[in-house]
């Protein structure tokens, strides 16, 4: 008797301590998982700050009040600025935003009202393919649509291109936010009489502003920073140009045509102008991020 | 069954024959029904059996969803409000739903005004004001938020929002008041108060309340329609029908035989 129950607590005890063993085992699986984990995060960053501290080290040194508000000197001549691209890209960017951020967000309802309509269906994957094409594919487009029939380059083709690389993010990204709002509030609002226009825009585009907004700047910020539609397009210009039917610097031209340039001083250029795109780009994203957290509905 | 000796009083919503349901089938059966003025009558039955869906049909937020069908008639004061154009019709009939749902994005008090601010009503600042602090006083919320008035109604507890809710279908001022389970997500104390604050208005406006909940629907209604399966099994005062149920199937479902 004695024996048999001295026996039971041994078995008793063996198997406590395996499961002991099993947790140790599982516990330090963990721990290897979690600096696995560190170190992958660890690496993803390496790119960015890489870049980051490499543009920071070579740009930041050009900038200065003249490197801002100056227009570029002529070939030979020491110093000049990018005034004309920084006044260009915001030019492109206006002229892009007013085509694509209506568009977009109207696109965007009305996909997540009707995604169901053959239009819809059919809307969605022209969106969703527009979104694949190459910029510098758009470039062309743009420059067959309009640089091609008005005969010379200008920043309303270049803000067109533009747009076309913008659109989709603003539709999808409203789409997205408005398919997220519960049916109850548009349940709410029309079960108080409020007609379905309204309902639209007076309760469900103000509930879902906060990812509406986000997909505008990201948008903007990817329209910002593409080179490569605007060499067919807006061009470049080493003057200040407002005439939106005219040729117009931008950065990410800047950038090109300077950075490809033998010249020494115009390679220093092109470093201080990724310098401010990159300011310009990194301080949407902050924004955004701001704007979402502010404005974040609770439902 | 819609014996006008039941309701001895004024009938203010009555269907003929509703038949209602998704994608050819149908979900209500033939319901017809005379809900008396003034009175809470509460609409009672297992879940999926249709009270919902014939709840719906009154203010016509059935067919909102596009493989929904409807036939049958739906009186308001006689008239049928198949006829009456949607949008006017249901700022005559309010509606409060499951789940509270207060606009995240506006105030309590504009929570409250919102039927009138998303019609685009106009009115005076002191108008408005009369009408917020009226309707809150008469959900009982008054005290509780009259110093938070500018917050955003969703930072209320969920029996505060649906009583904001409520305030929000009150200040329209309808006709017939539709509660669709409006305690079925709330713990019992704010349940307790919704259910008081629902006999209190009583004479102020006609309730129609869908629950499954059986006490709930002997301790506040006047009279209560029976609901299996589609069809209306019984319909009367609440208390002939808790007491001395006609049909079988009533006495079953009261006793928990189903549902």
């Amino acid at each position: 008797m004695a024996d048999t129950h001295n026996g039971a607590i041994g078995a008793a005890s063996t198997r406590v301590r395996k499961m002991d063993a099993a947790v140790t085992a599982r516990l330090r699986g963990d721990t290897a998982f979690r600096v696995l984990m560190l170190a992958l995060s660890f690496i993803a960053i390496v790119p960015l700050a890489l870049i980051l501290v490499y543009i920071v080290v070579r740009g930041a040194s050009s900038i200065n009040w003249a490197f801002l508000t100056q227009l570029p000197k002529p070939m030979g001549e020491a110093g000049g600025g990018i005034s004309n691209a920084i006044v260009g890209t915001v030019i492109l960017i206006v002229i892009a935003s007013v085509i694509s951020i209506p568009l977009g967000i109207l696109a965007g309802i009305f996909l997540s009202e009707r995604s169901q309509s053959r239009l819809g269906t059919v809307a969605r994957l022209s969106v969703e393919t527009l979104m694949g094409i190459p910029s510098i594919v758009i470039g062309i487009v743009a420059y067959t649509w309009i640089v091609k029939p008005m005969g010379h380059f200008s920043s309303l083709s270049g803000g067109v291109a533009l747009a076309m690389i913008m659109l989709p993010v603003i539709t999808l990204a409203t789409e997205e936010t408005l398919l997220l709002i519960p049916m109850t509030l548009r349940e709410a609002a029309l079960a108080l009489g409020v007609s379905y226009p309204r309902m639209i825009t007076r309760v469900i585009l103000p509930s879902g502003m906060s990812g509406i907004l986000t997909g505008v700047l990201l948008a903007v910020a990817r329209g910002a920073g593409e080179t490569a539609p605007l060499l067919f397009t807006a061009f470049g210009s080493p003057f200040m140009a407002a005439n939106i039917f005219k040729p117009m610097e931008s950065l990410p031209h800047t950038i090109f045509y300077y950075a490809t340039s033998p010249y020494p001083e115009w390679q220093a250029l092109a470093w201080g102008a990724s310098f401010v795109l990159l300011v310009l780009v990194l301080a949407l994203n902050v924004i955004t991020k701001l704007v979402t957290s502010r404005w974040k509905i609770q439902f | 069954m819609e014996d006008s000796v039941l309701t001895n009083g004024k009938t203010i919503l009555e269907t003929r024959a509703l038949v209602a349901g998704f994608d050819g089938k149908d979900i209500v059966k033939s319901v017809s029904l005379a809900v008396p003025e003034g009175r809470i009558t509460a609409v009672m039955g297992p879940s999926g059996c249709g009270k919902t869906t014939f709840m719906r049909c009154i203010n016509r937020m059935h067919e909102l969803a596009a493989n929904a069908q409807v036939s049958g008639e739906v009186l308001l004061d006689g008239e049928d409000v198949y006829r009456i154009n949607p949008i006017l019709l249901r700022r005559r009939i309010g509606m409060v739903f499951q789940r509270p749902n207060p606009f995240p994005t506006m105030s309590i008090y504009e929570n409250v005004v919102a039927g009138y601010n998303l019609n685009g009503a106009r009115m005076s600042r002191v108008e408005r004001d009369r009408i917020v602090e009226e309707t809150l006083r008469r959900v009982t919320l008054w005290d509780e938020v009259k110093d938070a008035l500018y917050r955003r109604g969703t930072f209320l507890s969920g029996g505060q929002q649906q009583r904001l809710c409520i305030a929000r279908a009150l200040a329209m001022k309808p006709e017939i008041l539709l509660l669709d389970e409006p305690t079925s997500a709330l713990d019992p104390k704010a349940t307790a108060a919704i259910e008081e604050l629902v006999v209190s208005l009583k004479g102020v406006v006609t309730i129609i309340q869908v629950t499954h909940n059986i006490p709930q629907a002997a301790r506040i209604s006047d009279y209560t329609a029976f609901i299996h399966l589609g069809e209306l099994v019984e319909f009367g005062p609440t208390k002939t029908l808790f007491t001395v149920p006609k049909d079988k199937r009533t006495e079953e479902y009261l006793s928990g035989k189903f549902g």
